[in-house]
C-alpha cells in the first residue's frame, strides 16, 4: 500500500479554523468593469477540515465555479480571505500560487486527460510533481493508483480507447497520485451515467479519506449527496448549509 | 534496481508529436522542403563561385600577372609581355610563362555548330598547369595548328574524347581557321567557359592575327623554393608600372570569384534563394507548432493547472521545436546529397557537399524550428487554468 505523509502540519490536526485545509472569510468576487460589472461571490464563509468531504450545489451560474477557481489558487482573490493549508492567498504572488497548486488536486467536468498519453502517463504527470522520486518510484506509483481505481490491466490504454467511467477514474488517479491534501472537483459525474457515477464517488470518498485529504466538490447530481459530511447550497453568490442527506451514509 | 536517469520525465514533447503521425509527417515533410531548399541554393551559388575558377586553381604558378582592365576571366585584357621579363630580374623569381587567353569560336565536328571556348596558348616547353599527362602531351604542339581538347568540356563541342580514343584523326575549325586535336587533358568547364583548349602561343596567333605584338592576356611567376610569395609580391608591385596588378594565386581565384558574387546577380540570386527557404521554412514550423499548441490548449491549461509552471510548458514547446528541427534535418541532408550528385553529372558544375555548410543549414534549421516555436509559446499566454473548470 501507498505511504504518503502530508508535509504540512495544518493538515496533520484538525478542528481549530487555523489548521483547518481549507478557511475562506468574506470572500467577495466581481467580474467585469464599470457598468458590465457583476458580483458573483458575496460574503462567502467556509471551512473544511483535513479528510472532510463537502459537497456543494446549487443552480447553474450562482458562482460555484469562480469559487472553486479562487479557492484552487488559479485566480486571484480580489476581496477577503482564502487560506490554503495556512497559507493566505490575498495578495499571493503567480509563482506562489502556481506552487501551492501542486498540493491541490482537481477533477474536471471534462476528464481533461493528455490525449497522447496513456492511463499510465496520465498519471505518472500527476506523480511526477512529487519532489525527490524517481522515474521508477513514479511509474510504480502510478500503476498502483490506476490499480487502485480499477484500471491495473488498462494501464497502456489512451484516453481514446477508455469509456468515460474510466477516464474519469483515471483523472482521479492523476489527481491523487500528486498526492494533494485538498481535493477540488467539478461535477465529475457530469459526463457518466448513474451507476459509474456512482462507483466514481463512492472511490473518491475511499481514496480521500485514506490520504486524509479534504474535498470540496461541485455537484448538480441528486444521486450522490448521501457520500458528503457536509452539504453547502449556493445562491447568487451567497453559501448556505443545506441539511444533511437523508440516511446519513458517510458521515463522520 | 537503480534507475540509470531517475530524473527522467514523460516525454510529452515526443509524444505529442508522434501520436500524430500525419502531422508530423507533413512537418518532417516541410522541413525537410525548406533545408533542401536551402542546400540547394546555397550549393548552387558555391558550385558557382567554385566553377569559375576550376581553370585557375590549376595553374602552376606562385604569382600572377594580369592587366588592371582585367575584370574577369571572361574579360581578359592584355599587357605588355616586357613587364613578365622585367619580373624576372626579381631574385626570388625563377621562372616565368607567359598566356595567351582568349575566348573563340569552336565548331562542333560532329554537326558543325560554333560555340565559344576558351583557349589558352602558351609556349610548350613553359610549364602552365599542374598536370603531368599535359607536361608529356605539350611536345606535340610544337607544330601549328595542333591543340589538346579538355575533354571535361560540355558536350555541346562535340565527341572529341571518344573519338580520339578511337583513333579517329579529328580537325575542325577555330575562329575560322583548320587545327587539329593532337591529345586530351582533363580540366573541367567553368562558369566563364563551357570548355578549354590548350595550344601553343605560336598557334594562338595564328588563330587571333590581330593581337597586339608582345601583348599577353596571363603572366605566370614561380618562385624559388622558400621564398615568401607576399614579399615577392610587394616588391613586384613597387618595381613595375601601374599596367598590370600582381596577384598570388590565391588572390587570383579570389579576384575572379568576387568578380561572379559582386559584379553579377548570382550571390544575391542564390542568397535570395536560401532566405526564401528559410522563410518558408519557419512559416511551415510556425504553422504546425501553434496549431499543436492551439489544439492542446486544454491540457496545457490542465498541467498548469495541477502545478506545473509555465516554464514546463515552454519547454515542452521547444523541446517540440528541437525534435523537429533534428528529424527534419536527416531527410534534407540525405535529399541534398542525392540532387547534388544529380547536378555534377547533369552540369559538371562542382556542386559538393561541405562540413561547413552541412553545418550551416543545421543550424538555420535549428534556428527556424526554433524562432518558430518562441512565437508558437505566445499561444501559451491563452492557456489560462481558470478557465477549464
Amino acid at each position: 500500500m501507498l505511504t504518503l505523509s502530508p508535509d504540512s502540519p495544518e493538515a496533520l490536526s484538525s478542528g481549530t479554523s487555523d489548521l483547518a485545509t481549507l478557511s475562506v472569510q468574506g470572500l467577495n468576487h466581481w467580474y467585469g468593469r464599470g457598468s458590465m460589472e457583476r458580483q458573483v461571490l458575496q460574503g462567502v464563509d467556509l471551512e473544511i477540515q483535513p479528510g472532510e468531504v463537502v459537497l456543494l450545489t446549487g443552480p447553474s451560474g450562482c458562482g460555484k465555479t469562480t469559487l472553486l477557481t479562487l479557492v484552487g489558487a488559479l485566480r486571484s482573490v480580489m476581496e477577503g480571505s482564502v487560506r490554503v493549508f495556512g497559507e493566505e492567498l490575498k495578495g499571493s504572488s503567480r509563482q506562489q500560487r502556481q506552487s501551492l497548486r501542486r498540493s491541490i488536486g482537481m477533477i474536471f467536468q471534462g476528464h481533461n486527460l493528455l490525449r497522447c498519453l496513456t492511463a499510465e502517463q496520465n498519471v505518472q504527470m500527476g506523480a511526477d510533481l512529487l519532489p525527490g522520486l524517481g522515474f521508477r518510484a513514479r511509474r510504480d506509483l502510478a500503476r498502483e493508483w490506476l490499480r487502485l481505481v480499477g484500471l491495473g490491466d488498462q494501464l497502456g490504454k489512451l484516453p481514446h480507447d477508455l469509456s468515460g467511467g474510466q477516464k474519469q477514474r483515471v483523472a482521479i488517479a492523476r489527481a491523487l497520485a500528486a498526492h494533494p491534501q485538498l481535493l477540488l472537483a467539478d461535477e465529475p459525474t457530469a459526463a457518466l451515467d448513474s451507476r459509474s457515477g456512482r462507483e466514481v464517488v463512492d472511490l473518491l470518498r475511499s481514496l480521500a479519506r485514506d490520504q486524509d485529504c479534504a474535498v470540496l466538490m461541485v455537484t448538480h447530481d441528486p444521486r450522490i449527496l448521501d457520500v458528503a459530511d457536509r452539504l453547502l447550497q449556493m445562491e447568487d453568490g451567497r453559501l448556505w448549509s443545506a441539511d444533511r442527506p437523508p440516511g446519513g451514509a458517510g458521515l463522520r | 534496481m537503480p534507475s540509470l536517469w531517475p530524473s527522467r520525465r514523460i516525454p510529452l514533447a515526443w509524444l505529442l508529436l508522434t501520436r500524430q503521425p500525419m502531422r508530423l509527417a507533413v512537418a518532417l515533410a516541410g522541413i525537410a522542403f525548406a533545408g533542401i531548399l536551402m542546400f540547394m541554393q546555397l550549393g548552387f551559388r558555391d558550385g558557382l563561385f567554385e566553377a569559375s575558377i576550376t581553370l585557375h586553381k590549376l595553374f602552376d604558378t606562385d604569382l600572377v600577372l594580369i592587366s588592371p582592365r582585367t575584370t574577369s576571366s571572361v574579360a581578359m585584357a592584355g599587357f605588355p609581355r616586357r613587364r613578365l621579363v622585367q619580373a624576372m630580374a626579381h631574385p626570388a623569381v625563377a621562372g616565368v610563362s607567359p598566356v595567351h587567353w582568349n575566348l573563340l569560336s569552336w565548331r562542333n565536328p560532329e554537326n558543325r555548330a560554333t560555340r565559344s571556348i576558351l583557349v589558352l596558348g602558351f609556349e610548350p616547353l613553359d610549364p602552365l598547369l599542374q598536370d603531368d599527362s599535359l607536361r608529356r602531351q605539350t611536345p606535340l604542339l610544337s607544330q601549328r595548328g595542333r591543340v589538346l581538347f579538355d575533354e571535361r568540356s560540355r558536350q555541346e563541342f562535340g565527341p572529341i574524347g571518344p573519338w580520339f580514343r578511337q583513333g579517329r584523326l579529328i580537325e575542325t575549325e577555330v575562329a575560322g581557321k583548320r587545327v587539329r586535336v593532337v591529345g586530351l587533358v582533363a580540366l573541367g568547364p567553368s562558369f566563364g567557359a563551357d570548355g578549354n583548349l590548350l595550344t601553343s602561343g605560336e598557334t594562338f596567333l595564328w588563330l587571333m592575327p590581330n593581337t597586339p605584338a608582345g601583348s599577353i592576356e596571363l603572366g605566370l611567376i614561380r618562385l624559388v623554393p622558400g621564398s615568401d610569395p607576399a614579399k615577392v609580391a610587394a616588391d613586384l608591385r613597387r618595381q613595375l608600372p601601374q599596367d598590370v596588378v600582381v596577384y598570388s594565386k590565391q588572390g587570383f581565384q579570389d579576384f575572379e570569384k568576387n568578380y561572379w558574387a559582386t559584379s553579377t546577380a548570382i550571390g544575391f540570386i542564390f542568397t535570395l534563394g536560401s532566405a526564401m527557404g528559410f522563410v518558408v521554412g519557419c512559416v511551415i514550423v510556425y504553422q504546425i507548432l501553434h496549431g499543436d499548441v492551439s489544439d492542446h490548449l486544454p491540457e496545457y491549461a490542465t498541467l498548469m493547472a495541477m502545478g506545473y509552471p509555465l516554464r514546463d510548458l515552454l519547454g515542452v514547446v521547444a523541446r517540440e521545436g528541437l525534435l523537429l528541427s533534428l528529424l527534419g534535418y536527416g531527410p534534407a541532408l540525405a535529399a541534398a546529397l542525392g540532387l547534388y550528385g544529380l547536378v555534377r553529372s547533369a552540369t559538371g558544375l562542382p556542386v559538393a557537399m561541405t562540413n561547413g555548410r552541412a553545418l550551416l543549414v543545421f543550424g538555420l534549421i535549428l534556428v527556424m524550428c526554433m524562432v518558430s516555436a518562441g512565437l508558437a509559446m505566445r499561444r501559451l499566454a491563452d492557456a489560462d487554468p481558470a478557465e477549464i473548470f
